[in-house]
């Protein structure tokens, strides 16, 4: 028979968690929305000091170029929700870009689809390496992806030599697909923007895409509860190498040139994109969906500051800026959001 | 998971029982005859002190370890658990102090994750989920939102979701390794209230703590280990606290050393009301030259903390911290030691030593000022030091460079107090100096404290052991949740009334219970 | 006193003397390749030309390892030389008296390398992401500061360290050599001497211990991003003046050289390992590799395979153990409960560890 305890116990506690609940779900949509807020704050200042911002071939300008670093964002974001890096993002790209674009010379009348596959083999073989280097090394992703983004690049220098892929020698219908539109919206865009939501909802609805947000939230916790760590990261990777050639070729159909420099500096502009986004840097959380706007807020920016007589030469130093503002805050943001959780919990016992 | 009110009692027979185990590590017999036995549908209480027994024994049922002799046996059939996932299999999980939650993912994910359930194309039914979770709160009486994510929740919040995951895999045992720690006085009913709904489903639950009252409060069955060995199995019903005390405490009281203690000098080191809200109030002790203070409570009464405040390690709200007659300023480990202070951190891992680091750096890693000349260290003169006091410590190593990773528990711990040493402090702050060590070494340290003392330098020393409290102490200051509780001279304490006084006992006659209903 | 008067090299932990052994025998082998492979390869004027395009990356190399071994990472190197050398462009182009110049630079480097600091002892934001950051920051403060401009025509007498060798050693040390000579020979007794350097390598190993110990973890970080900030511009300044070109891209790419050639030379990423010694031999192996790459007409781009393949090779030669055993239990494709040397697939604590709270 145990002791009677103070009447304390009586009063049923007060339903926990749902004011929390509310509270980070506003806060997660804060990030997005106010990526879209500093949007359509950017697009409405620059339209109205220059109208010409708005003009639909600027629009689908931005929009294709946004495509590509959309697509790498992608591929990123599944590496970095894990706490991982890939940084031979661009690397990836510039080889498969050169590859498949380089088929059409040599081979007349390939079907355009072939490009695309040889494209994506050509990311899927890198991002394998990759994935077993930093699986079933105790390796950190940085180091490991910081060399093959060497010999990724070095290859490609090799096999290009001097020479480049030129626009004519590419057919029509293929230097064609970035500027074909629907409605007046890019075909590509379209297709991207369907690729990223499906990604995001592959990570949100299927068991191996939670397994990633926990292996980046506490690996410790994530050996404990059994959950194939190599195998996840593996996977991770090998996406992000295939999701960067598909992007490589998309890349050689808008742009037509393509030779030994292509891509490069691109893994630090994506990681930007994809942290501005509000992937963590920390990996555990995020979206898909958040890093592809932090691509497209980024390239916007740039096509702003073209379209209003500020040099280009004012871009790296702003998106510098914004990623370290990102992460300053995202931190910043951590701190208040854990510290009122917790003030939640306590209040409702 | 068994219905309501199924199979609770004895009639069922245990759930889970451990019979005259016994389990060493090296030299040291951590367990010497354990034996527990679960009945489904009780709360079981598991009590003794550090170094008793209880953790290698919760590990044994956890799977972690395998008993060197003794059975293990579930539902009366023997078993040999060879890891965690076997104990789990077997229907027992464990609530250990520091939950491994995933912050960003929501509480009903964590409950499930890797078994979530699938509609169709194998996605994952997030209602679902979240409606069988909810359904275990229910259960549980503990209404937490399972679609907000587990970053921010309270110690308690996680403790919840933890217990929610355990039934979730049909857990017939659960564990709860000192549950009660880190929790306010209203939690703590609340995870009464699950445990007993817990034992109404038919679970049997293993309740760690040193806390007497709350033992009384939710326990059927009490079992207390003392020195590796179960003393004690029985009702709680008609026992008292202090019985309890007793046989947690009970033995010869070790010797003391003849002239151990001298005459204190002037005051070393003066704490003044130091406040940190939510972890310690208004502390205020002295430590005078050639006197060894003990600061004694239950872990989780906020000794470290204070030792660590004053230290400078943490920051503190109010108070003052004066050394010499000089106030030291908060948050400034570097102030501290400039005016004399040493500071022996609890965990020597991973604040103690440099575990990569070999010997003789690890000594002179305090010292490194002193070593320089024209602004190099002097290397013979670092060997020097490191030899030197690992010959006064008695140190066994291989090398000066070898990794003090190589030395054994004791050893390192040693290296720890050369370190500070070397640096010949006024003041010297131990934080369970002994702890992990085996019993030979255990005395050399005493001894080391003792001649310290006898040299004038002024010891506060945290230990959660009374015997080794006793044995060293001048004066014994009790904590008990952030406070200070009692004070007792060397030559009036007893280790039952520095552990009434530990656990909220008034120290008073047997068989009374400060505010407290008896059973 | 017989085992003990042992000197403290046996702190160099065995497997990493072995590092720097090997390290030394991999130069010893690059030499003889290279001198076989080509008969200019060991000539004084081809071991001039090496040092002069070496010498900024090999200067950078110093304070980086340092902040290695410290537990942290600085990407932004190779922007702060260009901002630096922007600055000196422009600044130049407005006849602003050279030592102004220098003055200036030298806070402008210092300010950089604080700004780093800063935001990752006083944020607790880590080294990588911010110094992705500034990466892009300081470049783009670069390209601001010159637009397309290409400054050049610089005093003959600062352009000469492109040209000319340092007087009274023979005709084949550069100014950048020396200048790399002299400050490993500082940077080595301050990392391996003094109770700096000693600190660096506790907080690398474990910055709690080391906080517990007294040192001064946050002050000595922001130092150590200080004194990069200041020695890239440095190199900034003599790379400027050895091409006598002042351009914003000056130096792009560089970082990864940088950190390369600091692993390379067995230096742990994961902080509290490496030396002085092994990353002096690891320029010595990276400028002989890159150096035989060109004389033996292999193209020169392309030589960052040979970069990144001796980055994996080092890395992975370190854990050859655990990566065979884990690839063991990783091709049967089943997760067989948790590896027990608790192997963690992804960054370390230097450039993933989450911050309290």
């Amino acid at each position: 028979m145990s002791a009677t305890v103070t009447p304390q116990r009586e009063r049923p506690p007060a339903p926990a968690g749902t004011g929390a609940r509310k509270l980070t779900e506003r806060a997660f949509r804060i990030r997005e929305s106010g990526i879209i807020a500093v949007l359509a704050v950017f697009v409405a200042v620059t339209a109205a000091i220059q109208s010409r911002f708005l003009d639909i071939t600027n629009i689908q300008f931005v929009l294709v170029n946004t495509t590509v670093f959309a697509l790498l964002a992608l591929g990123e974001t599944l590496v970095v929700i894990s706490r991982n890096y890939d940084l031979s993002v661009g690397s990836v790209l510039g080889l498969s870009a050169y590859l498949s674009a380089s088929l059409f010379g040599q081979h007349h009348g390939i079907p355009i689809p072939v490009a695309f596959l040889t494209g994506l083999g050509i990311g899927l073989a890198c991002g394998v390496a990759n994935g077993v280097m930093v699986s079933a090394g105790r390796v950190p992703s940085l180091v490991v992806t910081l060399a093959t983004l060497y010999i990724i690049r070095g290859i490609d220098i090799l096999i290009v030599g001097g020479k480049e892929v030129v626009a004519n020698s590419l057919p029509a219908a293929y230097t064609a697909i970035p500027r074909s539109t629907v409605l007046g919206v890019p075909d590509v865009a379209i297709a991207v923007a369907i690729v990223v939501g499906l990604g995001a909802y592959c990570l949100r609805s299927f068991r191996s895409g939670r397994e990633l947000y926990a292996i980046g939230s506490n690996p410790d916790a994530a050996r404990l509860a059994g959950i194939p760590i190599g195998r996840r990261v593996f996977a991770a990777f090998a996406a992000s190498g295939a999701i960067a050639g598909v992007a490589g070729v998309l890349w050689a159909a808008q742009y037509g040139t393509v030779d030994s420099t292509a891509g490069t500096g691109y893994e630090l502009q994506v990681v930007s994109a994809v942290v501005v986004g509000g992937v963590a840097i920390f990996g555990g959380s995020g979206s898909a969906v958040g890093a592809a706007l932090g691509a497209l807020l980024l390239n916007t920016i740039s096509s702003a500051l073209y379209v209003l007589g500020i040099s280009p030469f004012w871009d790296q130093a702003i998106w510098g800026f914004l990623l370290i503002l990102a992460i300053s805050l995202d931190r910043l943001i951590s701190v208040r959001l854990t510290a009122a959780l917790r003030l939640r919990g306590a209040r409702h016992g | 998971m068994p219905g309501p009110g199924a199979g609770t009692g004895r009639e069922a027979g245990p759930v889970l029982a451990l019979r005259h185990a016994a389990k060493a590590f090296g030299a040291v017999q951590a367990l010497v005859d354990g034996s527990i036995e679960l009945y489904p549908g009780e709360a079981h209480a598991l009590v003794g002190e550090n170094g008793a027994g209880k953790s290698t024994m919760v590990k044994i049922l956890a799977g972690v370890h395998q008993p060197d002799a003794g059975e293990l046996l579930v539902d009366g059939a023997p078993v040999t658990l060879h890891g965690p996932a076997a104990a789990q299999a077997a229907g027992i999980a464990v609530i250990y102090q520091e939950p491994t939650l995933f912050p960003d993912l929501t509480v009903a994910e964590n409950m499930f994750i890797r078994r979530q359930p699938l509609r169709s194309g194998r996605r994952i039914d997030g209602r679902a989920m979240r409606a069988a979770a909810a359904a275990i709160f229910a259960r549980l009486g503990v209404p937490l939102d399972p679609a907000r994510i587990a970053r921010g929740l309270s110690i308690a919040d996680q403790q919840v979701v933890e217990i929610g995951k355990a039934l979730s895999l049909d857990a017939r045992v659960i564990v709860m390794d000192e549950p009660t720690a880190a929790l306010s006085a209203a939690e703590v009913d609340r995870l009464f209230a699950v445990i007993r709904a817990l034992r109404e489903h038919g679970a049997a639950v293993l309740f760690i703590s040193h806390r007497l009252e709350e033992i009384f409060a939710t326990c059927q069955r009490v079992t207390v280990m003392r020195d590796g060995r179960q003393v004690l199995s029985r009702e709680v019903a008609g026992l008292a606290a202090a019985d309890l005390v007793r046989a947690m405490v009970g033995r010869e009281l070790a010797e003391r050393p003849a002239g151990a203690h001298g005459t204190p000098g002037e005051p070393l080191l003066a704490v003044r009301r130091l406040t940190r809200e939510g972890v310690f109030t208004d502390i205020s002790l002295t430590v005078r030259a050639g006197e060894i203070v003990a600061l004694a409570g239950l872990v989780g009464s906020g000794r470290s903390e204070v030792a660590r405040a004053i230290f400078g390690i943490d920051r503190y709200d109010a108070g003052s911290v004066t050394v010499r007659g000089r106030a030291l300023r908060r948050g400034s480990p570097t102030g501290a030691m400039a005016a004399g202070v040493g500071f022996v951190p609890e965990d020597r891992r991973q604040q103690g030593l440099i575990m990569d680091m070999s010997v003789q750096r690890n000594v002179a890693l305090a010292s490194l000022r002193r070593l320089r000349r024209a602004g190099l260290i002097r290397s013979s003169a670092e060997r020097r030091l490191a030899a030197d006091w690992a010959a006064r410590l008695k140190i066994k190593y291989g090398r000066l460079g070898d990794p003090v990773s190589m030395l054994s528990g004791g050893n390192q711990q040693k290296v720890v107090l050369a370190k500070w040493l070397g640096r010949r402090p006024a003041v010297l702050i131990v934080d369970e100096p002994t702890r992990g060590i085996d019993v030979a070494t255990k005395a050399e340290v005493h001894q080391l404290l003792l001649r310290l003392a006898r040299d004038g330098v002024g010891v506060l020393m945290i230990s959660s052991e009374l015997p080794e409290v006793l044995r060293v102490s001048d004066r014994i200051l009790v904590m008990r949740e952030g406070r200070l509780a009692a004070e007792f001279r060397h030559a009036d304490a007893s280790e039952e009334e520095i552990m009434a006084a530990a656990t909220g006992q008034a120290a008073g006659p047997p068989g009374a219970l400060a505010g407290q209903a008896v059973p | 006193m017989s085992s003990e008067s042992m000197p403290a090299i046996g702190d160099r932990l065995r497997p990493v003397l072995r590092w720097e052994a090997g390290l030394a025998l991999v130069v010893v082998i690059i030499g003889i390749v290279g001198a076989s492979a080509s008969p200019q390869f060991l000539t004084g004027n081809n071991l001039f030309n090496v040092g002069l395009s070496n010498g900024e990356i090999a200067i950078m190399t110093l304070p980086m390892t340092l902040i290695i071994i410290a537990g942290e990472i600085d990407l932004s190197v190779a922007s702060i030389l260009g901002m630096s050398s922007a600055l000196l462009g422009v600044l130049w182009a407005r006849h602003w008296p050279m030592i102004a110049i220098f003055v200036l630079i030298a806070a402008v480097g210092l300010a950089a390398g604080a700004v780093n600091g800063l935001l990752v002892t006083r944020l607790g934001l880590p080294s990588l992401a911010v110094t992705i950051g500034t990466l892009a920051l300081y470049r783009g403060i670069a390209t601001i500061l010159l637009g397309p401009r290409t400054i050049a025509d610089f005093p003959a007498t600062y352009t000469n360290v492109g040209v000319n060798a340092v007087p009274f050693t023979g005709n084949d040390v550069t100014y950048s050599t020396a200048a790399f000579a002299v400050l490993a020979l500082i940077f080595g007794v301050i990392l391996h001497a003094t109770p700096f350097g000693r600190s660096v390598y506790a907080m690398g190993a474990s910055a709690e211990a080391a906080q517990f110990a007294g040192i001064r973890v946050k002050r000595i970080k922001t130092i150590l991003f200080m004194v990069s900030g200041l020695v890239c511009a440095l190199a900034g300044v003599l790379w400027t003046f050895r091409l006598d070109t002042a351009v914003q891209d000056n130096g792009l790419g560089l970082e990864l050289d940088v950190v390369a050639i600091v692993l390379l030379a067995g230096v742990s990423i994961f902080g509290g390992k490496g030396s002085i010694a092994g990353v002096v031999l690891a320029v010595l192996a990276f400028a002989g590799i890159q150096n035989a790459l060109l004389l033996t007409n292999f193209n020169q781009e392309a030589a960052g395979i040979v970069t990144g393949g001796l980055l994996l090779l080092s890395v992975f030669g370190r854990n050859a153990a655990a990566v065979s055993a884990r690839l063991r239990r990783w091709l049967p494709s089943r997760a067989a409960g948790p590896p027990p040397d608790g192997a963690a697939a992804g960054p370390q604590p230097e450039a993933g560890r989450r911050p309290p709270g």
